[in-house]
Formats: C-alpha cells, sequence, structure tokens
C-alpha cells in the first residue's frame, strides 16, 4: 500500500466529503465535526452509483456516519458497514493527515 | 457429549453455530467445510457481480468455534464415531451435523461440461470471467434462481435468454395466468423467454460455447451458458455410511432432526423431512435451531414449513403463498398493467386457503398470514392493495417467514421491550433481517400497536419541527452546532441537519452554502441542482407563470446542446436538463445567469412554480391577467424555505386550465377579483384545495397568501406539505382564517416582517455562487484531478437523446 496526497487538510469543510480518484479507484473523503478523517468507497453499494462522498455526514449513536445521497441508507464512516442493512459493507481505505495534506492509502 | 462436528459450512451450519454459541454450549464445536471461507450470505449472492465483495459477503464465525476450511469430509466411520478428510486426516465426535447443502442439478446434455452453474462465489468468477469476451448467454430454468441468474448476464453486458422446460416461467410459484403475465414483464426487460423448450445439447468447439440446440433442432447463440434447473440435496456421505435417504435423493430425518443413526444431525438443504427438501433460507434456519436445541437437551421439533416466497426481481414483484388451488378462485387480472392476483378458497368460501401475485404483491403482506384462516374480508376487496392495511392480524400468524416470527411475538417485543421501531424489532425478534420482505407488515403492527410515536425528530433532538423553529426564533439561535450543542445531542444526521437548514434558512435568508449551512444540505442543495440516478445532476432554471421569450427559449437549448444535456419540459411549465456532472453545473448555470436566468430551486424545499393559464389577454373567457398575477407571486415568493416543496396555480376563470386547486395555494379569477384556495396537493395523496377567501383584490390577496405561508412555515412538521397540515390543524380553515384574516393570535404583524425581510434579502443562489471562487471550488467530481470527469458517467442514446447507463 501506498500513501496519495488528495489535497489540503484546511480544503475538507468540516462534516462533509470529497471524492478523490486514486489509482482508479473512487475514494470519499470525510471530514467529521471533531477534525477526524475516514475515508470509504465512493460506490453506493444500493443504487450502483458513486456518489458516498456527497452524502451528509453526521452520527447515529456516537458513531460517525454518512447517508447516501440517493436512498439515504445510512454508513459507518469508521467500518464502513451500513447500519439500515446489515449484510451491505463498503471497503473502507486508511487516511491521514501528512504535512497539511490529506492522503489516502490504497493497494 | 462435548465435541460436535459440523459438515459443510453453508447458511445452515452457520445458523446452528450460532445458536450453539449464543446458548452457552459448553462443548468444542468444528465446522469442516470444503469452501475456501466460512458461510456466506448465498441470498444475496447476485450482489457480488456488482461490487458487494465476498467479504462483505461472509458471515463471521462465532467465537470459539473452530473451522476448517478448504477441507472435504470423504467418509464417515460411526463405528469410530469419526470423519475423515480428504487430506488423509480424521476428527473425532460426539455428535455429528450434516449441513451438507445441496448441489446445482446439471442434465447429462453433451457438452454440459462446458456449461456453468450459479451458486457459489467461485462459479460467480467464473462466469464473470467468460462473460467478458461474450455476447449472448443462455440460462437453463426459468424459476426464481434461474432469473435471478439471466439477470445477472444481462448486469454483465449480455443478451440474455431464458430456457424453462414447463410452458411458462416459475412453475413452482405462479400458475398458467401469472406465468404469462410475467413472462411480458420479463420480455420487457429485453431477456428472451424460451417456456415449453429443453435442451438437447450445448454446442462447443475448440474447449468454447457456441450455443445451445433445443430438443426441435434450434440452436440459440450463446458464449456463456448457465444450468440453474433445480437442486439435489447433497447427500453422498451420508449414502455411503449407510444412513437412510429418500428415494429421490435427501438424507431423512425425523422431526427432532435426526438421521436414521442417533448420533448424526441432517440439516438444511441436504435433509429429507416430513418428506419434503426445503430449498430456502427459513425453513433451513428452523432447522438449525431445533438441531442446537436438540443438542442441548431440549426438545423442539420441526414441523415442516411455509414454503411461501416473495420476491422482487427484474423489478417485478412476484410472490405465492398457501396452496396453489382451492375449490373456488377469485382472480384480478390486468394485462395492460402487468398485474395478475388470485386466491384460492375453500368450498365454503370462508377460509382463506393461498394465492397467487405477479405484478404486485401487496396482498402477500397483508393476507399470507391469514392462510388456514377464516377470510378477513370479502375476497374481492382483498385482492386490492389498501384493504390488507386494515386487518387485524392473529397472534399466531407467521408475519416473519425467514426468521418463522409471528405477530404474537412482534407484539410482545413492542409491549414487554418498549421496542418503538423496526431496527428495534428486527434486534429482538430477527424478524425483518433475512430477505426484509416482512418489514412493511413489522412497521404495520407497529403503528397498530398504539405505542406512543415520538414526535423527536431523530435520535438528536427531542423536539419536533415547530418546536424547533420556536426555539431558533425566540433565542435568536443562528447555526445548527449551537442549536444541537445546547438543545440535542451528537452531531445530527440526514433528518434533523436539513430540517434545520431549511428553519434558519427561513428566518435568516441568508446564502445556503455559506459557512457552516453548507454542510446541513441534502446534496440537491448542496450543488444547487437535482440529483439523478446515476450521480449526475439536472438544471432547472426558473420560468416565473411558465412565460418565456423566444431568445430565453433559444439560450435554454443551445445550453443543453452545448453541454449535451437531455431536455424536458417538466410538469411545472418549464425545462428541465438532465445529466450535467457536478464540474459542468457552474459552466452551465454561467451561461444560464448571464442570459438573465435564476435558480427555479427545483432541488429545494422552497417554492417551485407558480403556474398559469393564458388568462384575459387571449383567453376568450378570461376576466383577469393570470399570467402576470403568477409572475408576481412567482418572483415574491422565489427561494422561500419551507418544511415542504410549496407550489401555485393561477387560472383566468372558473374554468381552472392551471389546475389551481391542486395546490399549495391557488388563485382562481372572479369577475369582482380573485377567490384564494389553500391546501391543495397532487402527488401521492391528491387532495383538492380549500376556498379560503373570495373576491380578494389583488393587494389583500398578496398579504393574505404572506401570512398563511409565513404560519405554515412555522408551525408545520418536517415534510408536511400543507395539504397535511392543514388536515392536523385543530380548528381547521376556520381557525386558519382566524388567524390569518382576523389575527386572533396577534401574530399577523409579526409573519408580515418576516415575508417583507425575505422579500428584500432574496438573492440568486446561482449567481452568488459564481460570485464566490471558495463555494465554485466544491464543484469537481474528483478534489485530486479536478478536470477529470467522473469515468462511472455513461450515457446511451434514446430518441435523439442522451439517457444513463448504469454498470447495473
Ligand atoms: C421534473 C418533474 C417531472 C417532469 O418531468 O415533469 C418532477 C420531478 C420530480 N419530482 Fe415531481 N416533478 C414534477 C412535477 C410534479 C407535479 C406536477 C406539478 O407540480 O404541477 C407533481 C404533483 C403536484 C404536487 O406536488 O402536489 C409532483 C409530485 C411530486 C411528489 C409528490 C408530492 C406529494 O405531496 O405527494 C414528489 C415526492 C416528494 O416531493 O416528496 C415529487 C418529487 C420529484 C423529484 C424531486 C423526485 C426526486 O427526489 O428525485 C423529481 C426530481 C426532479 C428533478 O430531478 O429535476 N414530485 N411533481 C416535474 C418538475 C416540475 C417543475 O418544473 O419543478
Ligand atoms: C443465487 C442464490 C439465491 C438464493 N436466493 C434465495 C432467496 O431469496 N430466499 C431463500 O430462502 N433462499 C435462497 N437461496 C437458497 C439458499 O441459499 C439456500 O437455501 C441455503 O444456502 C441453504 O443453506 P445450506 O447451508 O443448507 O446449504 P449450502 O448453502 O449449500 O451449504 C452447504 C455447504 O456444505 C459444503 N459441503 C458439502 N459437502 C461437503 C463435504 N463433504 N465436506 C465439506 N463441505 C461440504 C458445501 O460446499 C457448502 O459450502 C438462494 C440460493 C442461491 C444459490
Ligand atoms: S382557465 Fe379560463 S382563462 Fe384560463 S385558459 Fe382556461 S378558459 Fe382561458
Ligand atoms: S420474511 Fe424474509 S426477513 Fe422476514
Amino acid at each position: 500500500m501506498s500513501w496519495t496526497r488528495i489535497c489540503e487538510y484546511d480544503a475538507m469543510l468540516p462534516e462533509r466529503g470529497v471524492c478523490a480518484l486514486v489509482g482508479g479507484v473512487q475514494v470519499a473523503v470525510f471530514r467529521t465535526h471533531e477534525g477526524t478523517l475516514h475515508a470509504l468507497d465512493n460506490l453506493d453499494p444500493f443504487s450502483g452509483a458513486y456518489v458516498l462522498s456527497r452524502g451528509i455526514v453526521g452520527t447515529r449513536k456516537g458513531e460517525p456516519t454518512v447517508a447516501s445521497p440517493l436512498h439515504k441508507q445510512v454508513f459507518s464512516l469508521v467500518s464502513g458497514r451500513c447500519l439500515d442493512e446489515d449484510a451491505v459493507t463498503v471497503p473502507v481505505y486508511p487516511v491521514r493527515v501528512a504535512a497539511g495534506g490529506v492522503e489516502v492509502g490504497v493497494s | 457429549m462435548s465435541r460436535i462436528v459440523v459438515v459443510g459450512y453453508g447458511p445452515t451450519a452457520h445458523r446452528l453455530v450460532e445458536t450453539l454459541v449464543e446458548r452457552g454450549f459448553d462443548g468444542s464445536v468444528t465446522v469442516i467445510g470444503e469452501e475456501p471461507r466460512p458461510a456466506y450470505d448465498r441470498v444475496a449472492l447476485t450482489s457480488y457481480l456488482s461490487g458487494t465483495t465476498a467479504e462483505e459477503l461472509t458471515y463471521e464465525v462465532p467465537s470459539g468455534v473452530v473451522t476448517r476450511l478448504s477441507t472435504r469430509v470423504t467418509g464417515i466411520d460411526r463405528d469410530a464415531r469419526l470423519v475423515t478428510l480428504d487430506g488423509g486426516a480424521a476428527e473425532p465426535y460426539d455428535v455429528l451435523v450434516l449441513a451438507t447443502g445441496s448441489a446445482p442439478f446439471v442434465p447429462r446434455v453433451p457438452g454440459a461440461e462446458h456449461a456453468f452453474v450459479y451458486r457459489t462465489i467461485e462459479d460467480l468468477d467464473a462466469i464473470r470471467v467468460a462473460a467478458k469476451d461474450a455476447a449472448e448467454g443462455v440460462v437453463v430454468g426459468g424459476g426464481l434462481l434461474g432469473l435471478e441468474a439471466a439477470d445477472a448476464l444481462r448486469a454483465l453486458g449480455l443478451k440474455a435468454h431464458i430456457v424453462e422446460m414447463s410452458p411458462w416461467l416459475m412453475p413452482r410459484q405462479v400458475d398458467e395466468g401469472g406465468g404469462a403475465v410475467l413472462k411480458q414483464h420479463i420480455e420487457g426487460l429485453g431477456l428472451d423467454v424460451h417456456a415449453g423448450a429443453g435442451v438437447q445439447e450445448i454446442v462447443h468447439a475448440g474447449g468454447r460455447v457456441k450455443g445451445l440446440r433445443t430438443p426441435d433442432g434450434t440452436v440459440l447463440d450463446a458464449q456463456v451458458v448457465v444450468f440453474s434447473a433445480g437442486i439435489r440435496p447433497r447427500d453422498e456421505l451420508a449414502r455411503s455410511s449407510g444412513l437412510e435417504v429418500g428415494e429421490r435423493g435427501g438424507i431423512v430425518v425425523d422431526s427432532s432432526m435426526r438421521t436414521s443413526d442417533p448420533s448424526i444431525y441432517a440439516i438444511g438443504e441436504c435433509a429429507l423431512a416430513g418428506g419434503m427438501v426445503y430449498g430456502l433460507v427459513g425453513p433451513c434456519n428452523t432447522m438449525a435451531e431445533v438441531a442446537a436445541d436438540r443438542i442441548m437437551g431440549g426438545s423442539a421439533t420441526f414441523e415442516g414449513a411455509d414454503m411461501s416466497t416473495k420476491l422482487k426481481l427484474l423489478g417485478v414483484e412476484v410472490a405465492q403463498f398457501g396452496a396453489m388451488t382451492g375449490a373456488l378462485d377469485v382472480t384480478y387480472m390486468d394485462p395492460v398493467g402487468g398485474v395478475y392476483k388470485r386466491l384460492f378458497i375453500s368450498d365454503d368460501a370462508k377460509t382463506l386457503l393461498g394465492g397467487i401475485c405477479v405484478g404486485d404483491a401487496s396482498p402477500y403482506t397483508s393476507l399470507r398470514p391469514f392462510v388456514g384462516k377464516e377470510l378477513p374480508a370479502a375476497p374481492s376487496d382483498l385482492l386490492f392493495s389498501g384493504a390488507g392495511a386494515a386487518l387485524d392480524l392473529p397472534d399466531e400468524a407467521q408475519v416473519c417467514s425467514c426468521n418463522n416470527v409471528c405477530a404474537g411475538d412482534v407484539r410482545a417485543a413492542i409491549a414487554d421491550k418498549g421496542v418503538t421501531d423496526v431496527s428495534g424489532i428486527k434486534a429482538c425478534t430477527r424478524a425483518g433481517t433475512t430477505c426484509g420482505s416482512c418489514v412493511p407488515m413489522l412497521k404495520q403492527l407497529l403503528e397498530k400497536s398504539g405505542v406512543e410515536i415520538s414526535k423527536a425528530l431523530c435520535e438528536h433532538f427531542t423536539y419536533s419541527r415547530a418546536e424547533l423553529f420556536d426555539i431558533v426564533r425566540v433565542r435568536g439561535i443562528s447555526t445548527f452546532s449551537q442549536l444541537i450543542a445546547e438543545h440535542g445531542q451528537g452531531r445530527g444526521c440526514d433528518i434533523c441537519k436539513p430540517a434545520v437548514a431549511s428553519i434558519l434558512a427561513s428566518l435568516h435568508n441568508g446564502h445556503v452554502l455559506d459557512g457552516e449551512m453548507a454542510a446541513l444540505q441534502d446534496t440537491n442543495d448542496h450543488f444547487l441542482a437535482n440529483l439523478q440516478k446515476n450521480g449526475t445532476y439536472s438544471v432547472v432554471p426558473r420560468i416565473p407563470g411558465g412565460e418565456i421569450t423566444p431568445d430565453k427559449l433559444i439560450v435554454i437549448g443551445e445550453v443543453a446542446r452545448d453541454f449535451g444535456l437531455y431536455t424536458k419540459i417538466t410538469g411545472g411549465q418549464r425545462i428541465d436538463l438532465f445529466g450535467a456532472r457536478v464540474e459542468q453545473l457552474p459552466e452551465i448555470w454561467r451561461r444560464l445567469v448571464d442570459a438573465g436566468f435564476e435558480s427555479g430551486h427545483a432541488y429545494g424545499k422552497a417554492l417551485r412554480t407558480v403556474k398559469s393559464c393564458v388568462g384575459s389577454t387571449w383567453c376568450r373567457y378570461g376576466v383577469q391577467d393570470s399570467v402576470g398575477l403568477a409572475i408576481a407571486l412567482e418572483l415574491r415568493y422565489r427561494g422561500l424555505r419551507s418544511p415542504h416543496k410549496l407550489k401555485s396555480a393561477v387560472s383566468g376563470c372558473a374554468r381552472e386550465c392551471a389546475e389551481a386547486r391542486s395546490k399549495d395555494f391557488g388563485i382562481i379569477a372572479t369577475e369582482q377579483g380573485w377567490n384564494l384556495y389553500v391546501g391543495g396537493n397532487g402527488g401521492f395523496k391528491p387532495r383538492h384545495a380549500d376556498l379560503l377567501a373570495t373576491d380578494l383584490g389583488t393587494d389583500e390577496l398578496i398579504r393574505t397568501i404572506d401570512r398563511f405561508l409565513m404560519f405554515y412555515i412555522r408551525t408545520a412538521d418536517r415534510l408536511q406539505r400543507t395539504a397535511a397540515w392543514l388536515e392536523s390543524l385543530d380548528g381547521g380553515l376556520d381557525y386558519l382564517r382566524e388567524v390569518i384574516m382576523e389575527d386572533s393570535l396577534g401574530i399577523c404583524g409579526d409573519l408580515d416582517a418576516q415575508m417583507e425581510h425575505h422579500i428584500a434579502t432574496y438573492a440568486d443562489e446561482w449567481a452568488a455562487t459564481l460570485d464566490d471562487p471558495e463555494k465554485l471550488s466544491r464543484f469537481v467530481s474528483f478534489v485530486n484531478a479536478p478536470g477529470i470527469p467522473d469515468p462511472s458517467i455513461v450515457f446511451a442514446s434514446e430518441r435523439g437523446q442522451i439517457k444513463p447507463v448504469m454498470a447495473r
């Protein structure tokens, strides 16, 4: 796995996502209110559209989440698990801040 | 009894070991499975082709359970009580459980070795590879799985054919009439159905499949052939070790799931219970639970199971429950709408025996629990949806067939465990956790249980929208963060954030993307456009009153042409341009704003359109200038954020060509002035608007509408249109009249001031966005590659315009 820098940390709005194209993979990166970063696959498994980065970020029972903008299924930002449909999970990717930039790890 | 060995690690084995662990079994549990991974959700197997990974489908091995994967059991030594493994090793047991499932049946026709089956992850991998350089595919078998497989081939980009022996599709679930309607649906989707046809030979050359020959000599061209023509229980181990097996296969078990050797159980699709092999997860899970109970000294029994099915395949609902024949039957058939529903009834016309549905499965949910019971209403009424909702289910009626949960179990969870939502029911009873088809029923049970359904907006706020509105207004709160810190908990969600954004916008009317507001907006408001199914957006410029000059029409045409957008006249008297990628939105709007267009707020919970008829200027019947008033109203209320969208229309005379009475506020011209109607709705539940006031002069009309809108905005629930709001308003229309026309609450001054503030501060969101580089920087598909368009967005062409193509 290697790290790819995608943007300045400061360019990310709290509680919103951005999408990065890393080696052909669409990675949705979110910044929470506290400032933590999370990265999920951008593909909404329910609709087949690449849109998760555009969902509303929030929490469910304390767990940080994003809701698919298409049909509102909620996913954990930590595990990628869909909190409305047990069987569904989206991939999560490592993400970090290095030298003021956001970096994601996609192998 | 301490050592349990389970052969086969499929879903049934998983349910067994899960139940043992849950119930605190203290011996050792070893599961030996031939597949390379623990059990996975076979029901959801097809989703593997659309991107769900094997890891996601795979169940977690319960703690303490030992697994031996990629290992086949080759024999059972019943005397020594051990099983032998393909590597030569052996595993001793005290209790052995066979959960070997079943294998797809492949008829012995020439060339069959070149065909695929559809059961495991590896099967799907192989099909995916073969599909890469194939153009057409054939699935043999038009049952539930066959159709699913054919749909999968189609999703892989192949032209798909289905060959079915029986004269119609899904013969185990539907009768001839249902089969005909089903075929119509399936063919409508572009799949070729060959019913009443068999397989003579798989034509191949040089190791490559060329096609499939049917007995009448026809050859269907295909490079991929998939057999889905039934299953055969995997009873080979049982057979070779001398356990009793059925004449047509299946390991014989009694109602405690024991085989003819009392220390060996058989469960799931390999078992023959009461003369039946069960090919659905529901009964298999029940068998696993019975065996677990017996192993732990209990006395549970398996008494057969309901084989009802309801599924949505290729978008078509198909359901069957109870018997497929009966002394009497009632049939509803609508070949045009593609709906077929049939109920079977006992000869005294009292007892429901079963039913078949195609195209509309609503009777399944409401009526399946009544099988074997007295009919709850006249059969003809029962065939129409809606009738079901009012039925009262007996406690013993099964609601969830996958997990064998009855209405009484759900009621108990609600009453005893204080459950108040569907996810609570799922957690307590398991109902609704497998195929999900019973979830509507669970909702109905919740609604009818009389539990106090909380007014709380969501888990983050215990207040209703109207209460939050007052808090924000009275306390002068201006940000979501302040509101949630002081009056809520957590960090919000897709329910409360847009609701609070709307409250803040109604009260302050700032730009919806300013500062923290941006994080509250739904994707539509966030990109000031409407999200479409493929991740593109649609653009709707405002065309007040539906009036537009030729020059502006030309600009719209040019923009659509230059950006390759699909155009359509909407039902709201304006033009929608579809298929724009996020990074195109600013460029498109630059052109539109330069030509004098503004945002039409098609994306917002805000004023949409004020439709008009042509009115007195041209129409020989018109008594007032309806176009002029419609434009004035649309410009007055444009950008007004509200609990739900707002629509209006103005008609120039009582002929009502603008359909004003189906609008939130509708105006119809009279000789003396205007009649004002409020609370109308089209949509899901149409309602004609009520006459609030007659013969108003224009000024008085506008003041009344101002107050009506502001009072609604203050007091309505989230996503409550004016129709529902008016119906829930205590005192109804008379009360509304008192408040906004007689000022009985003394708030009219306030309402008027609020509307004045809105009008004075209105600014076009798109023009403002184009002037703000910070806001514009968000309009990219990829933050690290702003110039690159999203490669997942693909279009085909239809009737000379683009249309979205989904990878699946
Ligand atoms: C584009 C349009 C269909 C068309 O091609 O004609 C349309 C398209 C949508 N309608 Fe509509 N409605 C359109 C006219 C209507 C009308 C007719 C009218 O306005 O005269 C109605 C019935 C009148 C009414 O609303 O009472 C209508 C009743 C609905 C409803 C049901 C509302 C209800 O109260 O039951 C929804 C669902 C909702 O809003 O929750 C809806 C929702 C939608 C959404 C927003 C669904 C969605 O979330 O994606 C569609 C997206 C619009 C887009 O992507 O641009 N649309 N929709 C029409 C746009 C009108 C416009 O210019 O703004
Ligand atoms: C595509 C698809 C869609 C489906 N959809 C639905 C649906 O919507 N609703 C529904 O109710 N049902 C559905 N089913 C059926 C459902 O999946 C089965 O009822 C269920 O999988 C049965 O579970 P099982 O554990 O008994 O058998 P299996 O899932 O067949 O598991 C048995 C396991 O034992 C292994 N095994 C066999 N012999 C040996 C041996 N000698 N040594 C070691 N391991 C061995 C096999 O490799 C296999 O992994 C579907 C099935 C498929 C294939
Ligand atoms: S509503 Fe009356 S004025 Fe308007 S177009 Fe129809 S007939 Fe003419
Ligand atoms: S009937 Fe399948 S989950 Fe309830």
